[in-house]
């Protein structure tokens, strides 16, 4: 196993190589300069392009741009981005990641439990009136246009409802006297909520053999003291109102990921239910007269369940793909806004360090998906 | 008790007809038995799809927007004023204000710049349908040649080939699109091409070699190799041919992201187009009217037309699924 795991970090690094020059010469292959974009306004003399450009190093040749650029990326320097002139890319996108990845990861989470639970309906009642609802509305929502979709949740919600602001994460007033920033604020909602996770999973694995009475009741005790753990923490922070502030920002954008999102886990895991209630097993376990949501819940289901793993975390390490669409549509200032933004003003070193940041989160997407497919599969081993 | 005498009846009476058709065949020139068989095939299909009513239901919705499609150019020849509902440079003199709410003039209204709004929903249906037709084209004929390749000589084609496919499945496929779009002028044709050259190399590729994969193996390639033929002619002669249904099933689910992609870029006003829904939403947006649901027949008949487009081949493809891959099927 740590072979292997070696020897694909080793293939990981080699592909990000490869994706990264590929990326770097086709960027670099466009039409004109960051300096470019000055070309039409009048207060900017040529000399002073000229020194813009200098200053940039883009007066360099292109080979010299590109090992200075590999070879700072091996020092973890991604440069200055041009737009956000003088930060650094690094700096932009600490910013930037926490709320793309407080946003999705919740509607990822959300929409896996959803579908995963509907799916297991879906399959289980084929060929009644209610699975074509499902799979019609499913469908709609899996191809829906995204950016109008966005739109229909905000004029429903928050314009004819009021129920949710329109967009942005965080209302202004309020955080106009906050002694912290909202950075300092997503960090800590995302670091409990991890850490709330974390505790109630190893809860729920070391409650697992017990019986049904002692497991419930433990169960239901260790949720308890996990949710005073948080309530201890976040009450006397200080910060709460603004985390609520935050929080309540979040629900629209999620509920609109969520339901996008959830239709693909169903439809995926009706096929894979599907494929597996034709196994041998289950004819087993329907022969020795189980009920029927034992056979479904704990025969098919957790057989069934693989395929919809991995793709659930291959599709956390796509978040920028559709964080580009909806974080435009919510204004939500997150890692796909500003690739959008960094790419329409040519703002090279910004969307580099944008493909890097999702292209790493990728390939390591897809070690994590392997694995755990070799965990829970016992059939699968990897040498 | 009905669907158990159903069983058991059925094999009999096929075997019984292909002993009747074998006679036949052999009487007949062999490109006629060949279209006899391929009709034949078409037929057993298309019974098997119109079980399928999620299918039939996505095939109606195509057959709606591609009436739309060829009924733009006959209205704005003998019905539309070419100077009123020209969908791109067309003005309705006729409204005071623009946006216009739909009236009868104008059954879905009028854009900011006085634009019939049905109009341009029309004329974009010709354009959606040639790109997403397009870019299945030059995906599936790519991922075909490229999963059969990689499955027949294996080796250092293979691996390289699939190298490829992995990393271009790693890549934010809609964030690719966007830098790309957004560095360079991009229109339909070179759009169509991009996607179906990435999914072509990358998804599809992998999908339809584990399919070649299986049909490698079989007697037939064995007997067409004894017999003298090269590896050219067994891969275009004996495994595409194969592979059809399953690259047919795929031409489906491209057409279906290539339209989204579509949309996508031109919602963001990144594609060099005339006109197409994407921009006609993007249009609304430059102008000021995206978030206010007052003028709703700006966004809604755009939105909802490519959502339903792409739901219905998707529809469509799914339930071609479950004719190609018999594990879902129902009985």
């Amino acid at each position: 196993m740590l072979r292997y795991v070696l020897r694909r970090l080793g293939q990981i690094v080699i592909t990000l190589f490869v994706f990264l020059t590929l990326v770097y010469f086709l960027l670099e292959a466009q039409p004109g300069d960051y300096a470019q974009t000055f070309l039409s306004n009048p207060k900017l003399t040529k000399e002073q392009r000229e020194a813009l450009k200098a200053q940039f190093g883009l007066d360099r040749p292109l080979w010299e741009r590109y090992l200075r650029y590999m070879g700072s990326l091996l020092k973890g320097n991604l440069g200055i981005s041009f737009e956000h002139y003088p930060r650094s890319v690094v700096s932009v996108i600490a910013e930037r990641a926490p709320r793309t990845i407080l946003l999705f990861l919740t509607a990822q989470i959300l929409s896996f439990l959803l579908g995963f639970s509907a799916g297991k309906v879906l399959a289980w009642r084929r060929g009644q009136a209610f699975e074509y609802v499902l799979t019609i509305g499913g469908v709609t929502l899996y191809t829906v246009f995204t950016p109008w979709f966005g739109l229909m949740m905000i004029w429903i919600f928050a314009y004819i409802l009021h129920l949710f602001p329109v967009g942005k994460f965080v209302t202004p007033t309020l955080w106009r006297g906050a002694p912290v920033d909202a950075n300092y604020v997503f960090i800590r909602i995302l670091l409990s909520a991890f850490v709330a996770s974390l505790a109630l999973f190893l809860v729920l694995l070391a409650t697992r053999r017990l019986n049904l009475a002692l497991r419930r009741g433990l169960r239901g005790a260790g949720v308890l003291i996990i949710l005073a753990g948080l309530l201890a923490y976040w009450l006397p922070s200080g910060i709460t109102r603004y985390a609520l502030d935050i929080l309540y920002h979040l629900i629209l954008p999620v509920m609109t990921l969520t339901l996008i999102n959830f239709a693909g886990m169903m439809l995926l895991t009706r096929n894979s239910m599907l494929e597996t209630m034709r196994e041998d097993f289950v004819m087993a376990a329907r022969a020795k007269g189980l009920p029927d949501g034992v056979i479904r819940d704990k025969h098919v289901a957790r057989n069934a369940m693989l395929p919809v793993i991995t793709s659930f975390i291959f599709s956390i390490a796509f978040v920028l793909d559709g964080g580009v669409i909806t974080e435009t549509v919510f204004s939500w200032p997150g890692m796909g806004l500003t690739l959008l933004e960094a790419a329409v003003a040519q703002d090279i070193p910004m969307v580099m360090g944008g493909l890097v940041f999702t292209g790493t989160l990728a390939l390591l997407g897809h070690l994590v998906a392997d694995m755990t497919y070799a965990y829970l599969d016992p059939r699968i081993r990897y040498t | 008790m009905e669907e158990k005498t159903k069983v058991i009846t059925k094999p009999k009476v096929e075997v019984i007809l292909e002993e009747e058709e074998r006679k036949r065949l052999k009487e007949m020139p062999l490109w006629r038995v060949r279209l006899y068989l391929t009709w034949r095939e078409i037929r057993n299909n298309w019974r098997l799809f119109s079980e399928n009513k999620i299918g039939l239901l996505g095939l109606g919705i195509i057959i709606f927007y591609a009436i739309m499609a060829i009924a733009h150019p006959i209205l704005m020849k003998w019905v539309w004023d070419p100077n009123i509902y020209d969908p791109i440079v067309g003005y309705s003199y006729d409204e005071v204000l623009q946006p216009a709410p739909p009236s009868f003039r104008h059954i879905l209204g009028t854009d900011p710049l006085g634009r019939d709004v049905l109009s341009q929903l029309m004329y974009s249906t010709r354009s959606e349908f040639a790109l997403g037709i397009l870019a299945a084209i030059i995906t599936v004929t790519i991922g075909t040649t490229v999963g059969a390749v990689a499955a027949y000589f294996g080796g250092i084609i293979d691996t390289l080939l699939m190298r490829l496919a992995d990393l271009i499945i790693m890549l934010p496929f809609v964030t690719i699109l966007i830098v790309l779009s957004a560095l360079f002028k991009m229109n339909l044709i070179i759009l169509a091409i991009v996607i179906g050259i990435l999914s072509g190399f990358g998804g599809t590729g992998i999908v339809i070699k584990s399919q070649a994969l299986t049909i490698k193996v079989r007697a037939y390639i064995e007997a067409a190799k004894v017999s003298g033929g090269s590896n050219w002619h067994i891969i275009f002669r004996h495994i595409i041919p194969n592979l059809m249904p399953l690259s047919f099933l795929y031409m489906m689910f491209s057409v279906t992201s290539a339209i989204f992609s579509e949309a996508v870029l031109s919602f963001f006003g990144l594609l060099n187009i005339r006109m197409s829904w994407g921009l006609m939403i993007h249009t609304a947006q430059t102008a000021g009217y995206l978030l206010n649901p007052k003028t709703w027949w700006l966004i809604v008949p755009a939105g909802l037309s490519i959502t339903l487009l792409c739901s219905a081949f998707y529809l469509v493809g799914r339930a071609l699924d479950e004719i190609v891959n018999p594990r879902l099927r129902k009985r």
